[in-house]
């Protein structure tokens, strides 16, 4: 007679043991799950501020002789003063001046060349605050005088606004000035350069080897080779930068040129193995009927499975431009790690990459520096999520089931 | 209203059924895969200390049915059954009724040899070790030991126990999966076309210990020949389209169907 | 032609990394010798004298790595497992953008969590309990490591782990075991040497990874095992070393082409020891 009993005491060990190992692996995703998703929280969290910034509408009064000198930081500074007159020893007046931001003697002379005033006229300045007024206005630090800050927000209209200038302006010693235009462009010029020169050997090294390669020993260590070469630490490929082309072939310094020239060789087992798998997936049959009505074998290639590989390409090709966005070690080692204001106008210019201004601003002192830090990770995050979306995208749209 | 409902048919008892106790049995099962409806409303009767062979053509639901019996579809996220399958009249879907508990009772032998890529020993160990059957070592070894020699394997293994189960030929490797099943003591061996991958000479070896292992256990099996259903079974169930069209003593489905699909099939009209 | 040519990239490439990593640490083995920095117990490549012991550079580097796959392999391996043996389809659909994603984060992004939000908190925690804890610790650059690893071992194993074939499965639970069991019993077994050499795939990541220890481990050298302490690794002084201007002549910036030439060497011996292992297993079950 069987016995169909589940009271049996081994049985019930072992459910509670499978009970277990199933919580075990439910905990494991779980934990991941929450690590990516506190990183993620943490970083709004701390980015947020940055895309906001205060401001005030100070009435300046254009004296004559400043004017005429074209002394804007003196109008700033007596417009200040002005608003401020119990400010006299010098300690209070630098605890006032220091409620506002540099800039705002730029800011003025541009308003003023745009639209000319005389003398003696008073016109409103849009005039940035500090980062540390900044910070004490959104709660964040007390690092200014708390009084100045009282004075000043009973006598002037604070407003907030959207940080326009994060992305309108490049790097600045000046943290409420910082903006991440210089990295976006040297990003874009980087990984343009690494993108085109990586596409062209890639895509050929795929076809070379998927439609044309003999099977011999070449081609077989060009294959192990790619493979390796996928593993080798990025760091490595900045020595090859730094040896190769900056100091064997001099190569200007710093430049996206070489940039890229080094992300290309980083990318390129990426895309060549994205695209092999890409012709691989053409059927054979297609070329055969090429063939069959009298192509030679690079019209058969190039005219009809090229094209049809084409989607998976361009999907390898997106992983690779995201691989590359992202990637800071090989860039330090060339030079790209410098504080550059400038945007850059061309290839050969000195710039730097988002990747890099998020390293270089990770390391400053002043609390603003760790807000901006987290906006620019914030930017580039969401610039790999978009291209990784766009890869998946056209994955399932061009995605063919012969 | 005394309108006469019709007389209910009761197809005959096999033979086979009325000198040996029933083992298993299943009433009106229904079996989903999805939308796909792979078992009709089946009712069947499986004797104990016999073969039962099913038959049939590709598609009807033969291996279906057999996995049922030892609730191997509760693996198949698709699959849903209704109806009742008893093992010694206790309904093996029952809530407390452990499959894991069920599958000790009712082992199973695939189509393909599929030894765990272990030792000869391991792998018949395995079972004995999983459910706790053995206290001592001596114990397990003499339990794999018997297990071989009950399938046939002991003298052509005995000195190489400790090297792989995937090492050896392809009949070898179903007789150690068939040991591998014995080892845990089942009542039910179920198997779904065991020779399927084998040379007609391993076929032969196997068949003879099917008949040989009758003696102790109830055993299904399922299989594409009819000549082997001939040869090693009591009792043939003929499965069409999902439903089971006709089962009774094997001599008789063999000789005297009363079904003409039946009929069919096993003149070689179609399947 | 132009194709073969293009091909021939790849392995220029190779033999420029070699060639220039190698050409600078000859160099550099001229003026140092070759023993003192094997087995010099000191790093210190801008002191006076400088010293150019590799010894607690390996240490710092083996330290992280080791905490970075303690945290790592469970994790990827019970996420795997998860998937591929307890997870319904849709939830399998679900969950794996996730590790994508996780996968998907820059190392820089991960270095500044590290750096100003893990080390942090293990610095408060580990004060809390009264132990003295470096604000730059080994642990805090190894946890977030190991966290960006598990998405690769969860990957790798997933394949391997689907690689075993169903059969093998059905056998074990028709004898009547447990899933776990036949996890543990059967699936995991079979699938070791795939397992392994995604384990050393990850290993070679873990030692050629940059970014998370410039930012989270720091620069000090100490010659230490302690998870708590400031420690530093190749990557770090390769990096520190060659950032800013260098002169291609003096000790310390060639001595980051012999730490390059170290590293060089680790990886591509794990990767293709790994490459070899997951071949044969996958003929195995061809
Ligand atoms: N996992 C599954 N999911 C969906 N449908 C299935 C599944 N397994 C079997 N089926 C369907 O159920 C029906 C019965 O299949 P089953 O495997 O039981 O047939 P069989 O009689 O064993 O055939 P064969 O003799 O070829 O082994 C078939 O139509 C099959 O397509
Ligand atoms: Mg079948």
């Amino acid at each position: 007679m069987s016995s169909l009993n589940a009271q049996n005491p081994t049985l019930r060990r072992r459910r509670a043991a499978e009970a277990r190992f199933r919580r075990y692996g439910a905990a494991a995703l779980a934990l991941t799950s929450l690590f990516l998703a506190f990183l993620i929280i943490d970083i709004v969290g701390k980015g947020w501020p940055a895309f906001v910034e205060h401001r005030v509408e100070l009435p300046v009064t254009l004296d004559s002789r400043k004017l005429a000198e074209k002394n804007y930081d003196g109008l700033i500074k007596d417009a200040i003063f002005a608003r401020f007159p119990e400010a006299q020893s010098r300690g209070q007046r630098k605890a006032v001046l220091a409620l506002f931001s540099h800039s705002a003697e730029q800011a003025l002379a541009a308003q003023l060349a745009e639209a000319p005033a005389a003398a003696g006229q008073t016109v409103k300045a849009e005039v940035l605050l500090s980062d540390t007024a900044d910070l004490h206005l959104k709660g964040l630090s007390h690092l200014a005088d708390p009084a100045a800050i009282d004075a000043l927000t009973a006598r002037l209209p604070v407003t907030a606004h959207f940080s326009w200038r994060f992305f309108s302006h490049g790097d600045s010693r000046e943290a409420e000035e910082a903006g991440i235009r210089g990295a976006l462009i040297g990003s874009l010029l980087t990984v343009a350069v690494a993108l085109g020169l990586g596409l062209i050997f890639g895509v050929a090294a795929a076809i070379y080897l998927e439609e044309f390669a003999p099977k011999n020993r070449l081609t077989d260590i060009i294959e192990v080779n790619i493979n390796n070469l996928a593993a080798v630490p990025s760091i490595i490929f900045g020595l090859l930068g730094l040896a190769v082309f900056l100091n064997a072939f001099g190569l200007p310094r710093s430049s996206p040129l070489v940039g890229g020239l080094v992300l290309s060789l980083l990318v390129l087992p990426t895309i060549i193995i994205a695209a092999r798998a890409a012709l691989k997936a053409v059927p054979p049959s297609i070329k055969e009927a090429a063939l069959g009505v009298g192509a030679s074998e690079h019209q058969a290639v190039f005219h009809h499975v090229l094209p049809l590989a084409l989607p998976g390409i361009l999907t390898g090709a997106i992983l690779g431009m995201a691989r590359a966005f992202g990637e800071t070690a090989p860039l330090l080692m060339i030079g790209m790690v410098a504080f550059i204001a400038d945007v850059p106008g061309s290839i050969s210019d000195a710039a730097t990459v988002l990747p890099v201004q998020i390293y270089l601003w990770s390391d400053l002192p002043e609390l603003a520096f760790r807000s901006k830090t987290a906006a620019a990770i914030m930017v580039l995050i969401a610039v790999l999520f978009a291209a990784n979306a766009l890869a998946i995208y056209l994955r399932n749209r061009f995605e063919r089931r012969w | 209203m005394n309108d006469a409902s019709p007389p209910l048919m009761k197809p005959p008892l096999p033979r086979i059924l009325a000198d040996r106790p029933e083992k298993m049995a299943a009433r009106g099962v229904n079996i989903h895969y999805g939308d796909k409806h792979a078992i009709k409303d089946l009712s069947i009767t499986i004797p104990d200390r016999a073969v039962s062979a099913f038959i049939g053509p590709s598609g009807c639901g033969k291996s279906t049915f057999l996995r049922a019996l030892n609730r191997m579809n509760d693996t198949i996220p698709s699959c849903r059954m209704t109806g009742a399958i008893t093992l010694d009249g206790r309904n093996i879907n029952d809530p407390d009724v452990d499959p894991v508990q069920l599958r000790s009772h009712v082992g199973m032998v695939f189509q393909k040899p599929n030894p765990f890529p272990k030792s000869i020993f391991e792998n018949v160990a395995y079972g004995p070790r999983i459910h706790g059957l053995c206290a001592s070592k001596a114990e397990l070894e003499q339990r794999v030991e018997e297990s071989l020699k009950k399938a046939g394997l002991f003298g052509e293994v005995k000195d190489r126990l400790h090297q792989p189960g995937t090492g050896l030929s392809g009949g070898q490797q179903q007789r150690l999966c068939i040991a591998r099943a014995i080892a845990v003591n089942p009542e039910v061996i179920l198997m779904d076309e065991p020779c399927s991958a084998l040379d007609p000479i391993a076929t032969a070896r196997i068949e003879e210990l099917i008949d040989e292992l009758r003696q102790n256990f109830c055993i299904v099996i399922v299989t594409h020949s009819m000549q082997q259903a001939a040869r090693v079974s009591q009792l043939t169930a003929f499965f069409h389209l999902g439903t089971l069209v006709e089962f009774g003593d094997t001599d008789k489905i063999f000789t005297a169907p009363t079904d003409q699909r039946t009929q069919d099939y096993i003149t070689g009209r179609y399947g | 032609m132009v194709l073969l040519v293009c091909s021939a990239v790849a392995v220029a490439t190779t033999l420029g990394i070699l060639a220039s990593v190698l050409f600078e640490s000859f160099v550099f083995f001229r003026e140092v010798p070759l023993l003192s920095f094997l087995f010099g117990t000191q790093w210190a490549p801008t002191g006076s004298p400088a010293a150019f012991g590799i010894l607690p550079l390996l240490a710092g580097t083996i330290l992280i790595t080791v905490i970075a796959l303690i945290t790592a392999t469970p994790l990827g391996l019970f996420s795997a497992i998860y998937l591929s043996e307890y997870a319904t389809p849709t939830l399998r659909k679900s969950l794996k953008p996730v590790l994508e994603l996780l996968a998907g984060i820059p190392t820089v992004v991960l270095g500044f969590f590290a750096a100003l939000t893990v080390a942090p908190f293990i610095r408060q925690v580990g004060t809390g309990l009264g132990l003295d804890v470096a604000s730059e610790s080994a642990l805090a650059a190894g946890l977030v490591m190991g966290m960006m690893i598990v998405p690769l071992i969860s990957s790798l194993s997933d394949d391997i782990i689907n690689a075993v074939p169903q059969s093998l499965r059905d056998g074990s639970l028709a004898m009547g075991a447990t899933p776990s069991e036949t996890v543990k019993r059967v699936v995991l077994p079979a699938a070791l040497p795939g397992i392994a050499s995604a384990i050393m795939l990850a290993i070679s990541r873990a030692i050629g990874e940059t970014m998370i220890v410039v930012m989270a481990a720091g620069l000090a050298a100490n010659l230490s095992f302690n998870p708590l302490a400031a420690v530093s690794t190749i990557t770090v002084q390769i990096a520190t070393l060659l950032v800013g201007d260098q002169e291609f002549d003096s000790d310390k910036t060639l001595s980051a082409f012999a730490l390059g030439l170290v590293l060089f060497f680790f990886t591509l011996a794990l990767n293709i020891a790994a490459l070899r292992l997951v071949r044969k297993y996958r003929q195995h079950y061809e």
